[in-house]
């Protein structure tokens, strides 16, 4: 029971990052009907970012834990991630809006590995490690559970980010005119709605939180590498279509479902198949319910 | 249009095949070998063309097919001894049983949610080759000491030897597939791919023909799989991740989709060319993945279009209607007609 509850944990903390991560898979999905393939490319990005900045400011050597700085470094990585990912928008997939199906997914592919070389141009091929005092190592045991703080924090920061996510699509309106624009662009524009803006709203509200997510995975993990971005992306984009792809409550409900089924299967199956099985879980939702858990929204048409 | 563009005069021909004959001869082992390897990229590249290119049907997994055919010849050939050239079609068999198998349940998905699935299905075949079930795979380390093809009593050793079984090979793809491209199937492909609910009411079985085209793409990347296997003589995991996938899919899309010299132009793009810039070593894939994104841009319909491809492009782009964005249109479609 004791192992079981651990599992729970932990599957709750790398299946907040993936929620984080999907929402911006599942965004773009809504409102383009593309797969952003670039995205993970920018979550990994934001834990290069973060390493840097957190080296720029000398936090590791800070005397007290460095809380502000960390506040600091989170909010300056989602804004460059941010700017980046309006980037790519504008540039790689923009003039692809009205083409065939085919161009924007390699236009996509073409961005992912543009962005993967040139972070491993920038920072070398091997791995990063973030410093291992940014956050206290304190660790709580419940009833035989270990809970560290940096869990904690992970679960909280993510699912408070994910609630103000909610809050400003579902009450705001700006929220109303992201979802008049997913559900139909040339209606939305005859409502008087900016489609292009919104856009590149999603482009920039996307790459921020997967970058947080990116810093997240380094403080937890501590190592990164260029090449993360795809592994954490297809996770991600599982994840997304398990809750249902271009649904936002989905994205983050099949986030944690994932991270679950990953820790259980690593804990009680095999760790070495892990992977495969997160794979073949994605495969059966698409043959079985291809809307997922929450979808209701779906594309039908190529 | 057609006759401009297929090089189909004797003249070229001729000198075409001169120059291939003449190559092995004149290039030192390096480069002999480059070319076997673009031969092999030709050939699933090739295959890939009957599931994207014909049908329309979007794979991003083809290096499935590909290590299905390669580890079953690695296996048969370390194991049971069976000669090189009799796994040829063995490999092409369990390739296209495979293919049948995974794709079965999964054809009623279109577009982007068949490409995903053909990821996950890529992926647990790479990461099952990984892990060396029932000790079959050798896990990381791959496969090794796997034997030379023997024609009439020949060992086959040095590259050009290779290069002579896998060009001809090419060949008769070639061959096969233009008799393919024309007939009842592919006209019928032709139809899937652009409208398969049309084609459907036409009387079209396109389950059955979706599944013969991922049968028979897969069976011929089984094909490509056993010759990377013999002029290797070692195969591992990591020749067939995702990445040779997108490889792959990019070289069709590249070349243009549904025409077999576009497959050949779209390898070159590739596999040569990345080849030739060796020596810039890494910055070349920075250049590659920008490449791929203004390709996309500035010349959707690929760098050697079937004729039928490009129409539907040009089409596409006359349906575009005004907004924001269309003065981009405006130009992308200039372009395009002065690509004509």
């Amino acid at each position: 029971m004791q192992e079981f509850l651990q599992q729970i944990v932990n599957g709750l903390t790398i299946g907040s990052v993936y929620s984080l991560v999907a929402l911006g898979y599942t965004m773009v999905y809504g409102i383009l009907k593309m797969i952003n393939f670039a995205h993970g490319e920018l979550f990994m990005i934001g834990g290069y970012l973060g390493l840097s900045l957190v080296a720029a400011f000398g936090l590791a050597a800070a005397v007290s834990s460095p809380v502000l700085g960390l506040i600091i470094v989170f909010f300056l990585v989602a804004g460059l991630a941010a700017l980046i990912g309006a980037l790519v928008e504008r540039v790689a997939y923009r003039p692809l809006r009205r083409s065939s199906r085919l161009a924007p997914l390699v236009s996509a592919l073409g961005a992912s590995i543009f962005l993967q070389n040139a972070i491993m141009l920038i920072y070398g091929t091997g791995y990063k490690v973030y410093p291992d005092n940014l956050v206290p190592n304190v660790t709580w045991t419940l009833g035989g559970v270990e809970i560290s703080l940096i869990r904690l924090l992970i679960l909280g920061l993510s699912l408070f980010l994910m609630a103000l996510l909610y809050f400003l699509v579902q009450k705001t309106q700006l929220g109303a005119a992201i979802r008049a624009s997913a559900l139909d662009h040339d209606t939305a524009r005859l409502m008087g709605i900016d489609v292009d803006k919104i856009v590149t709203l999603v482009f920039i509200i996307g790459p921020a939180l997967g970058a947080a997510a990116g810093i997240m995975v380094g403080l937890y993990y501590r190592q990164i590498n260029f090449t993360m971005g795809w592994a954490y992306g297809l996770r991600a984009f599982t994840a997304a279509i398990l809750g249902g792809i271009g649904n936002i409550p989905g994205a983050m409900v099949g986030g944690l479902l994932l991270g679950l089924f990953e820790s259980l299967a690593a804990g009680y199956i095999s760790a070495a198949w892990k992977d495969a099985i997160t794979f073949f879980i994605l495969i059966l939702i698409l043959i079985l319910r291809p809307t997922g858990l929450l979808g209701e929204r779906v594309a039908e048409k190529v | 249009m057609r006759n401009k563009l297929w090089p189909n005069s004797p003249l070229w021909l001729g000198i075409l095949g001169a120059t291939a004959l003449i190559f092995p001869f004149a290039a030192n082992d390096y480069w002999v070998t480059v070319a076997n390897f673009f031969g092999i990229y030709s050939l699933l590249g090739l295959s890939l063309n009957i599931i994207v290119g014909y049908a329309g049907l979007f794979n991003l997994g083809h290096a499935a097919f590909y290590a299905v055919g390669a580890y079953t010849t690695a296996i048969l050939n370390t194991r049971v001894h069976l000669p090189i050239l009799l796994l040829l079609p063995v490999s092409a068999l369990m390739a296209a049983v495979f293919a049948y198998v995974i794709t079965r349940p999964i054809l009623h998905l279109r577009g982007d949610y068949l490409a995903i699935v053909t990821i996950g299905f890529g992926e647990i075949v790479r990461i099952a080759l990984n892990n060396n079930p029932l000790e079959l795979t050798g896990g990381p380390n791959g496969i090794f000491g796997i034997g030379r093809p023997v024609v009439f009593g020949f060992i086959l050793r040095q590259p050009w030897h290779y290069y002579f079984l896998i060009w001809t090979l090419v060949l008769l793809t070639i061959l096969a597939l233009r008799r393919l491209e024309t007939s009842r199937i592919g006209r019928a492909w032709n139809y899937i791919r652009e409208d398969d609910l049309a084609a459907e009411a036409m009387g079209i079985n396109t389950t059955s023909l979706k599944l013969l085209a991922f049968v028979l793409g897969a069976a011929l990347a089984g094909v490509a799989g056993n010759l990377y296997a013999t002029s290797m003589t070692v195969i591992a995991p990591e020749s067939f991740t995702f990445w040779e996938s997108v490889v792959m899919f990019s070289i069709i899309v590249l070349g243009g989709p549904g025409s077999i010299p576009g497959v050949f132009v779209g390898t070159l793009g590739m596999f040569v060319l990345p080849e030739l810039f060796r020596q810039f070593a890494q910055a070349r894939m920075l250049v590659f993945g920008a490449a791929m994104m203004a390709m996309m841009i500035f010349r959707p319909e690929g760098l050697w279009p079937s004729q039928h491809w490009r129409r539907a492009v040009a089409e596409e782009e006359e349906k575009a209607p005004p907004g924001p964005g269309s003065g981009e249109k405006a130009g992308l479609a200039g372009g395009t007609a002065r690509g004509e």
